[in-house]
């Protein structure tokens, strides 16, 4: 006879099942896989890709285990990391005959072994955190000042060309600090201008001071460069790493004015870094060729006003100084494409296209300036550097303006890269790193599983021990715990981290609580006179208000870890809350569907296996 | 099997005074070594670059400091990890400062110098962590807020659970826990990391439910016996706790010595701070909120002026484990 109600054993059975499913996947592991993506938004990599793929692979003679096209591109999954990297090579070779223009990003991933039925049910493995599977995490903090500041000097750009396309005269556009100055020589074109201003750029506050006009950013307008930066960052750093060809990267904004950028499973950090770290930015500007004026600021090491001085790369790593204005003329933001190629000397040479705001200033400039030097100038890690510094001997329309001399063609493919991949809206630089070695990783889950089951262990041989029977029902019961904690862990995809694993196990050592509650309980009500059957039940329903307390300290201590902790100990707090939902389920209704399937059918129950029960001396326990 | 077998209640309470001794003195000097010799706090809240490093053979930590030294650091600090073979290389934020130009960026990238000067290769490497000033800060400020948030969350739970005496005196007894195990990380300077304020979180957490546990037998035990004293309830309601308090601790117990044994190097000051908490934790729920409980003026009359309802879920005996 079964006196549990017939729903909560459906509702076990029904956990277990779900339950032993959701963590089949990570039994399975992960196979090593290569993934193929395009390069440019023009190709595809879909189903119709895959017979090219497989005659490469086929042809190089290297076997695979699986091939199959997703959103993302192409996976091929291998049996072992030498056959991957075999297949990275010849794939990077058959699609990629350009290797300075690359067409296709070849990159090497993981991918879940579970066979497809499991996966098409959404059953995937934990995910792993940095620290076990090795891979590099950057903090970016961007420096929204910096935003601020290549806002106003490209809006200076923009009213220079706009105030003269109208004709109106003024006597010096000049950027101090966070305002834009306007120089006029009489009230009348100053009204001109501040009417024209107000209507075409009504990010600008404008102020009148004597005879200038003072233009600011208006707070909104701030704000949004500062959502905007943030964004146009992200979709730079988006497009670095898809070039970097790093499977499955994490970019995603942390708080107003940082990003987080997590590459998992790269070998090379500092590879990585210079990609990422990179803020490289284009400038144009006219070179101060005035005699005497550069050879002056290099005795007195000053530069003249409205100048600063710059270095010109030459062939050999020498550097020669040149002297250029202080105003820009165009920045990158105008940049629609560059391409690494060749000048028609045959020189490496990289090919800039503008947009047509860019194209029109730069028209615009050449015709005013033939004759005279442009410098184009690279900014690197803050610091700029001339490229080149060519004489303009015609106008130069169409948006469509080579760099070339003095560089090498990997250079060359170097700053197109950056150059295309888009400069950053506004300056970063990197706050935090944790870059974690793969065979750390590996050691990382050794010691974790170790350490789980070890205690696990521990914990099983006590019960089994102590509480007869009932010490092994606690203990299979415990194993449903971490049966159930694995796999709402790898249904939510939560990452798992060291700390994790970590949490795992102290979980499992909390969880036992419940089950020693329960059973000293009925012990305690046996010792009473309780007949078995009734001990049983009067154990399970008055251990359970004392389980609630127990484990709800415990949980306001989870959730505020899980509020305020950053990184790995947010992997300890996700684990530590999951394993409080999912130990008392498992202490209370498994452990009771045990018990009930073992002794509930028994008509008459003499005697249960709880190990012994010593009895005080009656005398000593009434009074 | 059973360990505990009490025929006749243990007399703590008699002791009362000798144990708050004991407590008052091990607190204050945790409070001194605290004060003195601070807490180590490791480089996620300070700011600064850490490297680890595995070598194929012992590694010459001399001939690193020179190297480092050399190349024109002088804060650095170099030493053992674990084994002979592991090197951890850390550099606080300051000395980078000096040595580069002032910005972030700059310092983002000493753990490169650092790897150059030293011939480090990336096969060797095993992890590097760097954390700016900003962020360190911030990490700091969560901590401190994270465990604002846990007292008050147990105190509120507390209140709504407790009388006051009980909730006072548990709390209490909670930051004794806390307030001496910290005095051991100041003490031995053991490095205090994010994820050893998290085992100080969970710990804190954990332990109060025992408390909660002897003064629910407290209460019970005020309840239905009538003609004891106060004294007499408590060691009655700890003697038949602490079969409970012992297996369900010593249980917790072993899974954290498992994770200090097999966990490495990188859980070692996690599960240490896991298993004082836990040890002190016994002591205190029994030996140091009872009598501050007793100290209060606990009284029968406090728990029986208003007739409570029959409660069916309440054994006769108004037993509660």
């Amino acid at each position: 006879m079964n006196r549990y109600p017939l729903w909560k054993h459906i509702i076990v059975a029904l956990a277990l099942i779900v339950g032993f499913f959701y963590t089949l996947p990570n039994f399975f592991g992960k196979d090593q896989a290569v993934q193929i993506s395009p390069n440019r938004a023009t190709l595809k990599v879909d189903a119709s890709t895959v017979p090219r793929i497989e005659s490469i692979l086929q042809d190089a003679g290297i076997e695979f285990n699986n091939i199959f096209a997703d959103p993302n591109g192409i996976r091929v999954s291998f049996a072992s990391v030498d056959r991957q990297m075999l297949a990275r090579s010849a794939l990077e070779k058959a699609l990629n005959p350009d290797a300075e223009n690359p067409d296709y990003v070849v990159a090497l991933n993981l991918l879940s072994a579970s066979p497809a039925w499991l996966t098409n049910m959404g059953a995937l493995p934990m995910y792993l955190g940095l620290d076990l599977q090795g891979g590099v995490h950057f903090l970016m903090q961007v420096d929204m000042q910096g935003a601020e500041l290549q806002r106003l000097d490209s809006i200076a750009t923009e009213l220079r060309v706009m105030l003269r396309d109208r004709n109106i005269r003024h006597s010096g556009i000049n950027r101090t600090d966070k305002t834009i100055v306007i120089a006029f020589r009489d009230d009348d074109t100053r009204q001109q201008a501040s009417a024209l201003i107000n209507r075409e750029i009504p990010d600008l506050a404008l102020t009148v001071t004597e005879d200038d006009l003072v233009a600011s950013l208006r707070p909104e307008a701030v704000a949004d460069l500062a959502k905007y930066a943030l964004q146009q960052n992200i979709n730079t750093l988006d497009r670095r790493v898809n070039e970097l060809g790093v499977a499955e990267p994490v970019i995603a904004q942390q708080g107003a004015s940082r990003i987080v950028v997590q590459l998992p499973g790269v070998q090379d950090p500092a590879r990585a870094k210079d990609i990422l770290g990179r803020t490289a930015t284009l400038e144009v500007r006219m070179v101060e060729d005035t005699p005497g004026m550069l050879d002056n600021a290099l005795t007195t090491g000053i530069a003249p006003f409205e100048t600063e001085l710059f270095f010109e790369r030459v062939r050999d790593g020498d550097e020669i100084p040149i002297l250029l204005k202080r105003q820009v003329v165009l920045t990158g933001e105008h940049l629609t494409d560059a391409r690494p190629g060749f000048d028609e000397n045959g020189q490496p040479a990289v090919h800039l296209t503008f947009n047509p705001t860019g194209s029109r200033i730069f028209r615009d400039v050449s015709r005013e300036n033939i004759g005279k030097r442009m410098a184009i100038l690279l900014f690197e890690k803050g610091r700029g550097e001339v490229v080149t510094a060519p004489v303009i001997k015609t106008e130069i329309g169409g948006g469509r303006v080579q760099i070339s001399g003095r560089m090498t063609s990997s250079e060359a493919s170097d700053i197109a890269l950056l150059l295309r991949a888009g400069s950053l809206a506004a300056p970063m630089e990197i706050v935090e790193e944790r870059t974690v070695g793969p065979s750390m990783g590996a050691e990382n889950i050794k010691q974790g599983y170790n350490a789980t089951l070890w205690g696990f262990v521990a914990i099983v041989v006590f019960m089994s021990v102590y509480y007869m029977l009932f010490g092994v029902i606690s203990s299979t019961a415990l194993a449903a715990n971490l049966l159930f904690l694995v796999a709402l862990l790898s249904m939510l995809q939560a990452t798992l981290t060291l700390p994790g694993i970590a949490a795992i196990a102290l979980t499992l050592g909390m969880a036992i609580d419940a089950n020693v509650l329960i059973n000293e309980r009925i012990r305690e009500e046996l010792r009473a006179g309780l007949p078995p059957y009734a001990a049983i039940v009067a154990g399970y329903e008055r251990a359970f208000d004392t389980i609630l307390d127990a484990n709800i300290t415990t949980f306001i201590a989870g959730l505020s870890l899980l509020i305020f902790g950053s990184g790995p100990v947010r992997g300890f707090a996700v684990v530590l809350c999951l394993g409080i939902l999912t130990s008392v389920f498992s202490a209370v209704m498994v452990s009771r569907v045990l018990v009930e399937l073992i002794y509930g059918r028994r008509n008459k129950l003499a005697s249960i296996s709880i190990g012994q029960i010593w009895k005080p001396e009656a005398a000593a326990e009434k009074k | 099997m059973e360990f505990f077998r009490f025929k006749n209640d243990i007399p703590f309470m008699r002791h009362a005074l000798a144990f708050n001794i004991i407590s008052v003195v091990a607190f204050v000097a945790a409070i001194f070594f605290i004060a003195t010799r601070g807490l180590n706090f490791s480089m996620e809240f300070t700011g600064g670059t850490l490297i680890e490093v595995r070598y194929e053979q012992a590694a010459d930590i001399g001939a690193m400091r020179t190297a480092l030294a050399s190349a024109g650091y002088t804060e650095f600090v170099v030493q053992h990890f674990g084994s002979t073979e592991d090197v951890l290389i850390r550099l606080p934020l300051k000395d980078m400062a000096e040595d580069d130009a002032v910005s972030d960026q700059n310092m983002a990238r000493q753990s490169e110098a650092i790897m150059s000067a030293l011939n480090i290769s990336q096969e060797q490497l095993r992890r590097v962590e760097f954390v700016g000033g900003q962020v360190s800060q911030e990490l700091a400020e969560q901590g401190a807020l994270a465990l604002l948030m846990v007292t008050i969350g147990i105190l509120v739970y507390l209140a709504f659970r407790f009388e006051w005496r009980f909730g006072f005196a548990a709390i209490l007894s909670n930051i004794h826990d806390l307030v001496i195990v910290l005095g051991f990380f100041a003490f031995f300077q053991w490095e205090f990391s994010l994820s050893v304020l998290a085992a100080f979180l969970a710990i804190m957490g954990y332990s109060v439910n025992e408390a909660v546990i002897i003064f629910d037998r407290v209460r019970e035990t005020f309840r239905k016996a009538r003609g004891m004293t106060t004294q007499q309830v408590l060691d009655h309601a700890i003697t038949r706790t602490i079969s409970r308090t012992m297996i369900t601790h010593g249980s917790t117990q072993m899974v954290v010595l498992s994770i200090l044994f097999f966990g490495g190097e990188a859980l070692r000051y996690f599960a240490l701070a896991l298993t004082l908490g836990i040890c002190f934790n016994i002591y205190s729920s029994m030996l140091v909120a009872s009598p501050i409980v007793m100290w209060l003026g606990v009284s029968r009359e406090q728990f029986v002026k208003p007739p409570a309802p029959h409660d069916p879920t309440r054994s006769a005996d108004g037993a509660c484990v």
